[in-house]
Protein backbone atom coordinates (compact mmCIF):
# COMPACT_ATOMS: atom_id res chain seq x y z
CA UNK A 1 0.00 0.00 0.00
CA UNK A 2 1.50 3.34 -0.93
CA UNK A 3 1.51 6.79 0.81
CA UNK A 4 -0.58 7.97 -1.55
CA UNK A 5 -3.46 5.96 -1.01
CA UNK A 6 -3.24 6.30 2.52
CA UNK A 7 -3.31 10.38 1.73
CA UNK A 8 -6.11 9.86 -0.87
CA UNK A 9 -8.02 8.08 1.72
CA UNK A 10 -7.53 10.74 4.62
CA UNK A 11 -8.75 13.65 2.19
CA UNK A 12 -11.84 12.08 0.83
CA UNK A 13 -12.20 10.72 4.76
CA UNK A 14 -11.58 14.81 5.77
CA UNK A 15 -14.31 15.70 2.96
CA UNK A 16 -17.34 13.75 3.96
CA UNK A 17 -16.58 14.14 7.40
CA UNK A 18 -17.26 17.92 7.33
CA UNK A 19 -20.60 17.25 5.97
CA UNK A 20 -21.27 14.63 8.60
CA UNK A 21 -19.94 17.40 10.71
CA UNK A 22 -22.80 20.28 9.36
CA UNK A 23 -25.36 17.15 10.21
CA UNK A 24 -24.50 16.52 13.39
CA UNK A 25 -23.99 20.62 14.32
CA UNK A 26 -28.09 20.61 13.09
CA UNK A 27 -28.70 17.96 15.17
CA UNK A 28 -26.81 19.22 18.33
CA UNK A 29 -27.95 22.93 18.04
CA UNK A 30 -31.53 21.71 18.75
CA UNK A 31 -30.95 19.23 21.16
CA UNK A 32 -28.65 21.96 22.83
CA UNK A 33 -31.44 24.22 22.92
CA UNK A 34 -34.67 22.40 23.73
CA UNK A 35 -33.37 18.75 24.80
CA UNK A 36 -35.41 17.28 22.23
CA UNK A 37 -33.97 14.72 19.85
CA UNK A 38 -34.59 15.07 16.00
CA UNK A 39 -35.21 11.64 15.10
CA UNK A 40 -36.47 13.34 11.42
CA UNK A 41 -32.93 14.08 11.32
CA UNK A 42 -32.23 11.72 8.95
CA UNK A 43 -35.31 12.44 6.90
CA UNK A 44 -34.64 15.86 6.72
CA UNK A 45 -31.97 15.39 4.54
CA UNK A 46 -33.65 13.82 2.28
CA UNK A 47 -36.44 16.17 2.05
CA UNK A 48 -33.45 19.28 1.70
CA UNK A 49 -31.54 16.50 -1.28
CA UNK A 50 -35.25 15.91 -3.10
CA UNK A 51 -35.39 19.91 -3.14
CA UNK A 52 -31.81 20.51 -4.78
CA UNK A 53 -33.16 17.50 -7.56
CA UNK A 54 -36.48 18.97 -8.19
CA UNK A 55 -35.24 22.68 -8.51
CA UNK A 56 -32.74 20.72 -11.04
CA UNK A 57 -35.66 18.82 -12.74
CA UNK A 58 -38.28 21.37 -12.59
CA UNK A 59 -36.49 24.10 -13.14
CA UNK A 60 -33.10 23.08 -14.60
CA UNK A 61 -31.46 24.95 -11.35
CA UNK A 62 -28.15 23.23 -10.81
CA UNK A 63 -28.13 22.08 -7.05
CA UNK A 64 -25.27 24.91 -6.36
CA UNK A 65 -27.12 27.56 -7.91
CA UNK A 66 -30.49 26.44 -5.82
CA UNK A 67 -28.50 26.12 -2.70
CA UNK A 68 -29.66 29.62 -1.23
CA UNK A 69 -33.34 28.35 -2.04
CA UNK A 70 -32.61 24.83 -0.65
CA UNK A 71 -31.62 26.53 2.93
CA UNK A 72 -34.53 28.68 2.68
CA UNK A 73 -36.97 26.00 2.33
CA UNK A 74 -35.36 24.21 5.33
CA UNK A 75 -35.44 26.55 7.31
CA UNK A 76 -39.13 27.39 7.06
CA UNK A 77 -39.82 23.61 7.56
CA UNK A 78 -37.51 23.84 10.54
CA UNK A 79 -39.77 26.93 11.82
CA UNK A 80 -42.89 24.95 10.68
CA UNK A 81 -41.91 21.83 13.16
CA UNK A 82 -41.27 23.73 15.87
CA UNK A 83 -44.89 25.80 15.46
CA UNK A 84 -46.86 22.90 14.12
CA UNK A 85 -45.06 19.76 16.18
CA UNK A 86 -42.47 20.59 18.78
CA UNK A 87 -43.82 23.55 20.64
CA UNK A 88 -46.99 20.90 21.72
CA UNK A 89 -44.44 18.55 23.58
CA UNK A 90 -42.18 21.04 24.94
CA UNK A 91 -43.43 19.88 28.40
CA UNK A 92 -44.18 16.61 27.63
CA UNK A 93 -42.62 13.14 28.71
CA UNK A 94 -38.96 12.45 27.09
CA UNK A 95 -40.92 9.06 25.94
CA UNK A 96 -43.32 11.62 24.16
CA UNK A 97 -40.82 13.70 22.79
CA UNK A 98 -39.25 10.88 20.97
CA UNK A 99 -42.10 9.11 20.24
CA UNK A 100 -43.47 12.75 18.57
CA UNK A 101 -40.17 13.25 16.40
CA UNK A 102 -39.24 9.62 15.61
CA UNK A 103 -43.23 9.59 14.36
CA UNK A 104 -42.33 12.99 12.57
CA UNK A 105 -39.46 10.67 10.57
CA UNK A 106 -42.04 7.97 9.45
CA UNK A 107 -44.71 10.55 8.40
CA UNK A 108 -41.81 12.09 6.43
CA UNK A 109 -40.17 9.16 4.63
CA UNK A 110 -43.84 7.61 3.94
CA UNK A 111 -45.07 10.65 2.14
CA UNK A 112 -42.14 11.25 -0.02
CA UNK A 113 -42.67 7.59 -0.91
CA UNK A 114 -46.63 8.18 -1.83
CA UNK A 115 -45.41 11.16 -4.04
CA UNK A 116 -41.92 10.25 -5.51
CA UNK A 117 -41.69 6.52 -4.84
CA UNK A 118 -39.19 4.79 -3.74
CA UNK A 119 -36.95 5.24 -7.00
CA UNK A 120 -33.22 6.30 -7.22
CA UNK A 121 -32.49 9.60 -9.04
CA UNK A 122 -29.50 12.08 -9.29
CA UNK A 123 -28.96 14.91 -10.92
CA UNK A 124 -27.46 14.74 -14.52
CA UNK A 125 -24.59 16.73 -15.63
CA UNK A 126 -24.05 19.12 -12.57
CA UNK A 127 -22.06 21.94 -13.03
CA UNK A 128 -19.27 20.28 -10.54
CA UNK A 129 -18.29 17.39 -12.38
CA UNK A 130 -14.60 15.60 -12.85
CA UNK A 131 -12.31 15.63 -10.40
CA UNK A 132 -8.98 17.54 -9.31
CA UNK A 133 -5.45 16.01 -9.16
CA UNK A 134 -3.14 16.73 -6.64
CA UNK A 135 0.18 15.01 -7.50
CA UNK A 136 -1.30 11.35 -7.00
CA UNK A 137 -4.26 12.09 -5.58
CA UNK A 138 -7.70 12.47 -6.88
CA UNK A 139 -10.64 14.10 -5.80
CA UNK A 140 -14.50 14.28 -7.21
CA UNK A 141 -14.78 17.91 -7.52
CA UNK A 142 -18.48 18.11 -6.25
CA UNK A 143 -16.85 16.43 -2.97
CA UNK A 144 -13.66 19.09 -2.40
CA UNK A 145 -16.68 21.99 -3.05
CA UNK A 146 -19.08 20.16 -0.81
CA UNK A 147 -16.60 19.64 2.35
CA UNK A 148 -15.48 23.34 1.47
CA UNK A 149 -19.57 24.84 1.51
CA UNK A 150 -20.04 22.73 4.96
CA UNK A 151 -17.21 24.06 6.29
CA UNK A 152 -17.74 27.83 6.01
CA UNK A 153 -21.12 26.94 7.13
CA UNK A 154 -19.65 25.82 9.73
CA UNK A 155 -17.58 28.68 10.20
CA UNK A 156 -21.01 31.06 9.79
CA UNK A 157 -22.53 29.01 12.18
CA UNK A 158 -20.10 29.17 15.20
CA UNK A 159 -19.82 33.00 14.70
CA UNK A 160 -23.39 33.67 14.51
CA UNK A 161 -23.34 31.31 17.85
CA UNK A 162 -20.90 33.38 19.65
CA UNK A 163 -20.64 36.60 18.09
CA UNK A 164 -23.96 37.95 17.35
CA UNK A 165 -26.46 39.56 19.81
CA UNK A 166 -29.56 36.84 18.75
CA UNK A 167 -26.97 34.26 18.91
CA UNK A 168 -26.08 35.07 22.37
CA UNK A 169 -29.89 34.75 23.01
CA UNK A 170 -29.69 31.55 21.86
CA UNK A 171 -27.17 30.53 24.32
CA UNK A 172 -28.72 32.11 27.13
CA UNK A 173 -32.19 29.86 26.33
CA UNK A 174 -30.27 26.95 26.08
CA UNK A 175 -28.38 27.39 29.44
CA UNK A 176 -31.45 28.89 31.00
CA UNK A 177 -35.08 29.09 29.54
CA UNK A 178 -36.47 30.45 32.01
CA UNK A 179 -34.28 33.46 33.36
CA UNK A 180 -33.75 33.79 29.51
CA UNK A 181 -37.53 34.57 29.17
CA UNK A 182 -37.63 36.56 32.44
CA UNK A 183 -35.18 39.04 30.74
CA UNK A 184 -37.23 39.27 27.96
CA UNK A 185 -36.09 36.37 25.44
CA UNK A 186 -38.93 34.29 23.83
CA UNK A 187 -38.26 31.47 23.99
CA UNK A 188 -40.69 30.33 21.82
CA UNK A 189 -39.09 32.07 19.12
CA UNK A 190 -35.57 31.38 20.24
CA UNK A 191 -36.81 27.88 19.59
CA UNK A 192 -38.06 28.41 16.06
CA UNK A 193 -34.76 30.04 15.13
CA UNK A 194 -33.34 27.07 16.31
CA UNK A 195 -35.38 24.94 14.29
CA UNK A 196 -34.63 27.08 11.30
CA UNK A 197 -30.85 27.02 12.20
CA UNK A 198 -30.23 23.66 12.41
CA UNK A 199 -31.90 22.51 9.45
CA UNK A 200 -30.46 25.01 7.23
CA UNK A 201 -27.15 22.83 8.06
CA UNK A 202 -28.87 19.71 6.83
CA UNK A 203 -30.13 21.74 4.23
CA UNK A 204 -26.41 22.74 3.07
CA UNK A 205 -24.99 19.32 3.44
CA UNK A 206 -28.63 17.64 1.70
CA UNK A 207 -27.74 20.20 -1.60
CA UNK A 208 -24.31 19.49 -1.61
CA UNK A 209 -24.51 15.98 -1.57
CA UNK A 210 -27.53 15.80 -4.10
CA UNK A 211 -24.45 17.02 -6.72
CA UNK A 212 -22.84 13.25 -6.07
CA UNK A 213 -24.66 11.18 -4.20
CA UNK A 214 -28.07 9.41 -5.10
CA UNK A 215 -31.31 10.68 -3.94
CA UNK A 216 -33.78 8.19 -2.74
CA UNK A 217 -36.49 8.17 0.18
CA UNK A 218 -33.83 6.80 2.97
CA UNK A 219 -30.88 8.03 2.13
CA UNK A 220 -31.17 9.79 5.19
CA UNK A 221 -31.08 6.99 7.42
CA UNK A 222 -27.36 6.61 7.67
CA UNK A 223 -26.32 10.04 8.00
CA UNK A 224 -28.56 10.28 10.87
CA UNK A 225 -27.12 7.44 12.52
CA UNK A 226 -23.81 8.70 11.84
CA UNK A 227 -24.89 12.56 13.23
CA UNK A 228 -26.29 10.53 16.26
CA UNK A 229 -22.98 9.15 16.55
CA UNK A 230 -20.77 12.78 15.80
CA UNK A 231 -23.04 14.79 18.30
CA UNK A 232 -22.48 11.85 21.36
CA UNK A 233 -18.75 11.87 20.78
CA UNK A 234 -18.52 15.77 20.14
CA UNK A 235 -20.76 16.30 23.70
CA UNK A 236 -24.22 16.49 23.73
CA UNK A 237 -25.61 20.48 22.39
CA UNK A 238 -21.60 21.49 22.02
CA UNK A 239 -21.78 22.29 17.80
CA UNK A 240 -17.64 22.92 17.34
CA UNK A 241 -17.29 19.03 19.20
CA UNK A 242 -19.33 18.17 16.12
CA UNK A 243 -16.59 19.46 13.77
CA UNK A 244 -14.11 17.19 15.25
CA UNK A 245 -16.19 14.51 15.66
CA UNK A 246 -17.67 14.58 11.97
CA UNK A 247 -14.41 14.47 11.16
CA UNK A 248 -13.10 11.59 13.22
CA UNK A 249 -15.74 9.66 11.78
CA UNK A 250 -14.98 10.70 8.03
CA UNK A 251 -11.72 9.43 8.69
CA UNK A 252 -12.36 6.20 10.89
CA UNK A 253 -14.84 5.27 8.15
CA UNK A 254 -12.31 6.09 4.80
CA UNK A 255 -8.85 4.72 6.81
CA UNK A 256 -10.85 1.38 8.52
CA UNK A 257 -11.78 0.78 4.94
CA UNK A 258 -8.82 0.97 3.52
CA UNK A 259 -6.90 -0.42 5.99
CA UNK A 260 -8.79 -3.40 7.79
CA UNK A 261 -11.87 -4.32 5.38
CA UNK A 262 -14.62 -1.75 3.10
CA UNK A 263 -17.24 -4.43 4.29
CA UNK A 264 -17.49 -3.06 7.76
CA UNK A 265 -16.40 0.68 7.65
CA UNK A 266 -19.58 0.97 9.80
CA UNK A 267 -18.85 -1.03 12.01
CA UNK A 268 -15.33 0.82 12.94
CA UNK A 269 -17.48 3.89 13.75
CA UNK A 270 -20.11 2.39 15.98
CA UNK A 271 -17.16 0.70 17.76
CA UNK A 272 -15.60 4.16 18.22
CA UNK A 273 -19.14 5.24 19.55
CA UNK A 274 -20.07 2.83 22.00
CA UNK A 275 -16.02 3.45 23.47
CA UNK A 276 -17.07 7.24 23.76
CA UNK A 277 -20.59 6.16 25.43
CA UNK A 278 -19.20 3.45 28.12
CA UNK A 279 -16.16 5.74 28.91
CA UNK A 280 -16.38 8.93 28.22
CA UNK A 281 -20.24 10.04 27.71
CA UNK A 282 -19.84 13.62 28.54
CA UNK A 283 -18.16 13.27 24.39
CA UNK A 284 -14.76 14.07 23.80
CA UNK A 285 -15.17 18.16 23.70
CA UNK A 286 -16.53 20.85 25.87
CA UNK A 287 -19.17 23.24 24.54
CA UNK A 288 -19.34 25.66 22.19
CA UNK B 1 -49.96 51.98 43.18
CA UNK B 2 -47.08 50.67 40.79
CA UNK B 3 -47.77 46.78 41.49
CA UNK B 4 -51.31 45.50 42.80
CA UNK B 5 -52.36 41.91 43.21
CA UNK B 6 -56.15 41.17 43.83
CA UNK B 7 -56.87 38.00 45.74
CA UNK B 8 -55.14 35.27 43.49
CA UNK B 9 -54.83 31.94 43.69
CA UNK B 10 -52.25 29.39 42.27
CA UNK B 11 -53.03 25.82 41.77
CA UNK B 12 -49.89 23.42 41.28
CA UNK B 13 -52.35 20.93 39.02
CA UNK B 14 -55.37 20.67 41.79
CA UNK B 15 -53.06 21.02 44.30
CA UNK B 16 -53.66 24.57 45.65
CA UNK B 17 -51.05 26.40 46.85
CA UNK B 18 -51.74 30.05 47.17
CA UNK B 19 -55.56 31.56 49.05
CA UNK B 20 -56.51 34.35 47.93
CA UNK B 21 -53.78 36.63 47.88
CA UNK B 22 -53.88 39.89 47.69
CA UNK B 23 -50.54 43.09 47.66
CA UNK B 24 -49.38 46.22 46.67
CA UNK B 25 -46.04 47.38 46.21
CA UNK B 26 -46.21 51.33 45.95
CA UNK B 27 -43.46 53.66 44.05
CA UNK B 28 -39.76 53.56 45.29
CA UNK B 29 -41.08 51.25 48.49
CA UNK B 30 -38.99 48.43 49.42
CA UNK B 31 -40.87 45.75 50.49
CA UNK B 32 -40.17 42.10 52.32
CA UNK B 33 -42.25 39.03 51.44
CA UNK B 34 -41.63 36.60 54.37
CA UNK B 35 -42.97 33.41 55.51
CA UNK B 36 -41.41 29.94 56.41
CA UNK B 37 -39.90 27.21 53.59
CA UNK B 38 -42.92 26.43 51.34
CA UNK B 39 -44.99 28.67 52.27
CA UNK B 40 -45.58 30.01 48.85
CA UNK B 41 -43.50 32.97 48.86
CA UNK B 42 -41.43 32.18 45.66
CA UNK B 43 -44.66 31.37 43.77
CA UNK B 44 -46.15 35.00 44.12
CA UNK B 45 -43.23 35.75 42.47
CA UNK B 46 -43.23 33.31 39.55
CA UNK B 47 -47.34 34.42 39.27
CA UNK B 48 -46.26 38.25 39.05
CA UNK B 49 -43.50 36.75 35.87
CA UNK B 50 -46.17 34.34 35.18
CA UNK B 51 -43.96 31.85 34.86
CA UNK B 52 -46.83 30.22 36.74
CA UNK B 53 -50.14 30.96 36.11
CA UNK B 54 -52.90 31.81 38.57
CA UNK B 55 -56.63 31.48 38.33
CA UNK B 56 -58.72 33.52 39.98
CA UNK B 57 -57.82 37.12 40.93
CA UNK B 58 -55.70 40.30 39.00
CA UNK B 59 -52.43 41.47 38.60
CA UNK B 60 -51.98 44.95 37.79
CA UNK B 61 -48.89 47.52 36.98
CA UNK B 62 -48.95 50.52 36.85
CA UNK B 63 -52.75 50.45 35.93
CA UNK B 64 -52.14 47.90 33.01
CA UNK B 65 -53.92 44.15 33.94
CA UNK B 66 -51.11 41.74 33.06
CA UNK B 67 -52.01 38.92 34.24
CA UNK B 68 -52.00 37.13 30.58
CA UNK B 69 -48.89 38.50 29.38
CA UNK B 70 -46.32 36.57 28.60
CA UNK B 71 -43.28 35.96 31.13
CA UNK B 72 -40.99 37.53 28.61
CA UNK B 73 -43.02 41.14 28.27
CA UNK B 74 -42.39 41.60 31.88
CA UNK B 75 -38.83 43.28 31.51
CA UNK B 76 -40.59 45.85 29.07
CA UNK B 77 -43.44 46.87 31.44
CA UNK B 78 -40.75 47.19 33.99
CA UNK B 79 -40.49 44.06 35.96
CA UNK B 80 -37.25 42.55 36.86
CA UNK B 81 -37.30 39.21 38.27
CA UNK B 82 -33.76 37.74 39.78
CA UNK B 83 -34.75 34.21 40.43
CA UNK B 84 -33.82 31.81 43.56
CA UNK B 85 -30.75 30.50 43.31
CA UNK B 86 -29.52 33.54 40.89
CA UNK B 87 -29.97 31.61 37.83
CA UNK B 88 -27.25 33.52 35.76
CA UNK B 89 -25.74 31.95 32.57
CA UNK B 90 -23.02 29.43 33.81
CA UNK B 91 -20.79 29.45 30.71
CA UNK B 92 -21.26 32.56 29.58
CA UNK B 93 -19.23 35.78 30.41
CA UNK B 94 -20.00 38.21 33.27
CA UNK B 95 -20.47 40.83 30.49
CA UNK B 96 -22.60 38.58 28.03
CA UNK B 97 -24.60 38.03 31.12
CA UNK B 98 -25.14 41.88 31.66
CA UNK B 99 -26.15 42.80 28.14
CA UNK B 100 -28.31 40.17 27.68
CA UNK B 101 -30.51 42.07 30.63
CA UNK B 102 -30.72 44.80 28.61
CA UNK B 103 -32.53 43.10 25.87
CA UNK B 104 -35.56 45.01 25.41
CA UNK B 105 -35.74 48.51 22.61
CA UNK B 106 -35.54 51.17 25.53
CA UNK B 107 -32.98 49.28 27.91
CA UNK B 108 -30.93 48.53 24.70
CA UNK B 109 -30.56 52.17 23.61
CA UNK B 110 -29.39 53.23 27.28
CA UNK B 111 -27.34 50.14 27.67
CA UNK B 112 -23.83 51.54 27.86
CA UNK B 113 -25.38 53.76 30.20
CA UNK B 114 -26.61 51.00 32.35
CA UNK B 115 -23.48 49.18 32.53
CA UNK B 116 -21.22 51.92 33.51
CA UNK B 117 -24.06 52.39 36.49
CA UNK B 118 -23.82 48.88 37.04
CA UNK B 119 -20.06 48.54 37.19
CA UNK B 120 -19.99 51.18 39.66
CA UNK B 121 -22.15 49.72 42.08
CA UNK B 122 -20.40 46.84 41.66
CA UNK B 123 -16.77 47.31 40.70
CA UNK B 124 -16.24 43.73 41.18
CA UNK B 125 -18.33 42.82 38.18
CA UNK B 126 -16.05 45.46 35.72
CA UNK B 127 -12.84 43.73 36.96
CA UNK B 128 -14.00 40.22 35.59
CA UNK B 129 -15.99 41.14 33.27
CA UNK B 130 -14.35 38.50 30.75
CA UNK B 131 -14.94 36.06 33.02
CA UNK B 132 -17.58 33.08 33.13
CA UNK B 133 -20.57 33.13 35.38
CA UNK B 134 -20.07 29.75 36.51
CA UNK B 135 -16.44 30.15 38.11
CA UNK B 136 -17.99 32.86 40.38
CA UNK B 137 -18.73 32.77 43.72
CA UNK B 138 -22.07 32.84 45.06
CA UNK B 139 -21.85 36.17 46.23
CA UNK B 140 -20.39 37.43 43.48
CA UNK B 141 -22.83 35.55 41.33
CA UNK B 142 -25.65 36.98 43.13
CA UNK B 143 -24.44 40.63 42.53
CA UNK B 144 -24.21 39.60 38.98
CA UNK B 145 -28.13 38.33 39.23
CA UNK B 146 -28.94 41.45 40.46
CA UNK B 147 -27.28 43.58 37.99
CA UNK B 148 -28.46 42.18 35.32
CA UNK B 149 -31.95 42.46 36.46
CA UNK B 150 -30.73 46.46 36.84
CA UNK B 151 -29.93 46.67 32.88
CA UNK B 152 -33.21 46.27 32.09
CA UNK B 153 -34.54 49.35 33.54
CA UNK B 154 -36.91 47.96 35.97
CA UNK B 155 -39.57 50.20 37.94
CA UNK B 156 -39.61 47.32 39.94
CA UNK B 157 -37.07 45.12 40.89
CA UNK B 158 -38.02 41.29 42.41
CA UNK B 159 -35.00 39.34 44.34
CA UNK B 160 -36.02 35.55 45.32
CA UNK B 161 -33.77 35.06 48.27
CA UNK B 162 -31.15 37.22 48.48
CA UNK B 163 -29.13 35.96 51.27
CA UNK B 164 -29.60 32.41 50.74
CA UNK B 165 -26.21 30.96 51.61
CA UNK B 166 -23.90 33.44 51.65
CA UNK B 167 -21.43 35.20 53.93
CA UNK B 168 -22.18 37.83 56.29
CA UNK B 169 -20.12 40.57 54.89
CA UNK B 170 -21.54 39.86 51.25
CA UNK B 171 -25.53 40.34 53.30
CA UNK B 172 -23.90 43.36 54.20
CA UNK B 173 -23.16 44.92 51.14
CA UNK B 174 -25.99 43.99 49.38
CA UNK B 175 -28.29 45.47 51.84
CA UNK B 176 -26.03 49.15 51.19
CA UNK B 177 -27.17 48.34 47.39
CA UNK B 178 -30.81 47.52 48.06
CA UNK B 179 -30.84 50.96 49.82
CA UNK B 180 -29.35 52.35 46.70
CA UNK B 181 -31.75 50.90 44.28
CA UNK B 182 -34.41 52.15 46.32
CA UNK B 183 -32.70 55.71 46.33
CA UNK B 184 -33.03 55.64 42.65
CA UNK B 185 -36.52 55.29 42.58
CA UNK B 186 -36.57 51.40 41.51
CA UNK B 187 -39.35 49.68 44.00
CA UNK B 188 -37.72 46.37 45.18
CA UNK B 189 -40.51 43.27 46.32
CA UNK B 190 -37.84 40.31 47.85
CA UNK B 191 -38.68 37.04 49.73
CA UNK B 192 -36.54 36.33 52.46
CA UNK B 193 -36.67 33.74 55.76
CA UNK B 194 -34.90 35.63 58.15
CA UNK B 195 -37.45 38.23 59.52
CA UNK B 196 -35.44 40.45 61.42
CA UNK B 197 -33.01 41.17 58.77
CA UNK B 198 -35.95 41.69 56.18
CA UNK B 199 -38.23 43.82 58.30
CA UNK B 200 -34.91 45.99 59.36
CA UNK B 201 -34.27 46.61 55.33
CA UNK B 202 -37.94 46.90 54.43
CA UNK B 203 -40.85 49.49 54.70
CA UNK B 204 -43.02 47.23 54.81
CA UNK B 205 -44.10 43.24 55.23
CA UNK B 206 -46.23 40.31 53.98
CA UNK B 207 -46.75 37.43 56.14
CA UNK B 208 -47.37 34.37 54.19
CA UNK B 209 -48.29 31.10 55.85
CA UNK B 210 -49.05 27.57 53.80
CA UNK B 211 -50.15 29.49 51.05
CA UNK B 212 -52.90 32.41 52.59
CA UNK B 213 -51.60 35.44 54.17
CA UNK B 214 -51.15 35.68 57.69
CA UNK B 215 -50.74 39.34 58.38
CA UNK B 216 -49.11 42.59 56.39
CA UNK B 217 -47.78 46.28 57.98
CA UNK B 218 -45.36 48.54 58.50
CA UNK B 219 -41.66 47.21 59.32
CA UNK B 220 -41.83 48.04 62.58
CA UNK B 221 -45.12 47.32 63.63
CA UNK B 222 -44.30 43.77 62.63
CA UNK B 223 -41.22 43.45 64.04
CA UNK B 224 -42.60 42.21 67.50
CA UNK B 225 -45.71 41.38 66.71
CA UNK B 226 -47.02 38.05 68.26
CA UNK B 227 -48.79 36.35 64.70
CA UNK B 228 -45.59 36.71 63.13
CA UNK B 229 -43.60 35.08 66.21
CA UNK B 230 -46.03 32.53 65.94
CA UNK B 231 -45.47 32.08 62.52
CA UNK B 232 -41.59 31.72 62.64
CA UNK B 233 -41.43 30.15 65.74
CA UNK B 234 -44.53 27.40 64.73
CA UNK B 235 -45.82 27.66 68.22
CA UNK B 236 -49.31 27.25 67.03
CA UNK B 237 -51.87 25.18 69.34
Amino acid sequence: MTFEIILQAIVSGLLVGLIYALIAAGLSLIFGLMEIVNFAHGEHLMLSMFSSFWLWSLFGLDPVVSLPITVLLMALSGVLTHYLLIRYILKAKMLIQICATFGLSIFLRSLAQFFWTPDFRNVDKPLLEGRIEIGEIFIGQPQVFAGLVCLFAFAGLYLFVTRTETGLALQATAQDREAAEILGIPSNRMFALGWAIGLGCVGVAGAMMSNYFFIFTDVGVNFALFAFVAVALGGFGSVIGCLYAGIIIGLVEALGGLLIDPSFKLLYVFAIYLLVVIYRPQGLFGRY
Amino acid sequence: MLLEIKNIDVLYDDFQVIWDVSLEVGEGEMVALLGPNGSGKSTILNTISNLVRHRKGEIYFIGDLISNQPTFRRTTAGISHVLERRRVFPHLTVLQNLLLGAWHEQAREARDESLQKVYQMFPKLEARRNQLAHTMSGGEQQMLAIARGLMGLPKLLMVDEPFLGLSPMVVRDLIGIFRNIVEEGISILFVEQNVRLALSMADRGYVLESGKLVIAGESRDLIDNEAVKRVFLGDRV
